[in-house]
């Protein structure tokens, strides 16, 4: 008999706090399992955020540190500054990235920082109990948009993925989602390539996971499954936008594609001053 | 066709469905006549003879609930 599927060690023994049918849970393991596998759980780095992940350093069992709203990513870029050799990756949601942390998050990437986002996308703000947010869809009502969204009065949707992926500093940007076993597969492998990605000093590398979020949503945790993908995947169509056809080997080295260019490889353009 | 079998750590279930809906054999059920120490509902499976050990239902559990052994 052989175990196929046990809680990873990654994870503390501490029960999630999140609602039922919340994918935090699932994207959480998948984050901890990439450190497991990687043999990393001692040595990464995560930077918590604001939101309903507040409390993430309770569950993943690496050492982390607690951001300002939305500075996560200038928290993680003093961190791998320091700790060139440590994983050093960010857990934000869409509140904490895409409004208030916007700055940073457009500077890390544009850095092109050697860090690695994983940016939970569920189109409200969750913990403040469902306010509109920078990625609430349009029409879709939440409690400050209570008709809907109307784009003429609150404007249009962020979409994270594509903006950052314009950045020359952005070496490998991807959106997944967790609806069903493919997709989580998929999400542990985009994981695990963002991860090669920071091992092999290529760049800034994002995973954008679009999650549900039953309560907010008002919704069975299975009916918000089903309005994810009806709706959201619409307005944010998942797939690699950035470092499609970057490879690795099997031990994860480096093999091709293209990426951001360095202070090795960089040409100068006009007189460098002495 | 392999076996499977399912051991399920109910005081963490909070009885959202997700592995109900992901069972392909569709044996697994909310318990409706019990309650676990969060006042959920817990999942269980209502006919293990059937199981396959695909891990379907651990995968999708946000709550880390399920653990599969295959044999």
């Amino acid at each position: 008999m052989a175990v196929v599927f046990e809680p990873t060690k990654g994870l503390t023994d501490k029960p999630f706090h999140y609602c039922p049918g919340c994918c935090h849970g699932i994207i959480h393991r998948l984050v901890a399992e990439t450190l497991v596998d990687n043999d990393a759980l001692e040595t990464a780095v995560g930077v918590a955020s604001v939101g309903c992940t507040y409390n993430s350093y309770e569950y993943i069992a690496c050492d982390m540190v607690q951001a300002a709203h939305g500075r996560a990513p200038a928290v993680a870029t003093g961190i791998k500054r320091n700790l060139k050799d440590s994983f050093v990756f960010t857990y934000q949601g869409d509140g904490d990235l895409a409004s208030i942390g916007t700055a940073e998050i457009v500077h890390a990437a544009a850095r092109s920082e050697n860090i690695t986002v994983i940016f939970v996308n569920n189109a409200v703000y969750g913990m403040t109990s469902g306010q509109m947010a920078p990625t609430t869809l349009v029409g879709q009502v939440t409690t400050t948009s209570p008709w809907g969204r109307d784009p003429s009065y609150q404007g249009y949707p962020i979409n994270v993925s594509e903006f950052l992926s314009n950045l020359a500093g952005a070496a490998y940007v991807e959106r997944v989602c967790v609806t069903d076993y493919k997709n989580i597969q998929n999400a542990k492998r985009a994981i695990q390539k963002a991860f090669n990605v920071q091992k092999n000093k290529l760049g800034f590398s994002l995973v954008e996971v679009l999650s549900t979020c039953p309560t907010n949503w008002g919704k069975e945790p299975l009916a918000a499954m089903d309005w994810l993908k009806e709706n959201m995947e619409k307005q944010y169509p998942l797939g690699c936008y950035k470092g499609a056809d970057i490879t690795f080997d099997a031990d994860g080295k480096y093999v091709s594609g293209a990426i951001p260019a360095t202070s090795n490889n960089c040409v100068n353009v006009g007189e460098v001053k002495k | 066709m392999a076996k499977g079998k399912l051991t399920f750590n109910e005081n963490l279930c909070k009885g959202c469905g997700l592995c109900v809906a992901a069972c392909p054999k569709k044996i697994l059920e909310l318990d409706k006549t019990r309650l676990n120490s969060k006042g959920y509902h817990p999942a269980t499976c209502v006919n293990p003879d059937e199981c396959i050990g695909c891990a379907f239902c651990a995968t999708q559990c946000p709550d880390v609930v399920i653990t599969v052994e295959r044999f």
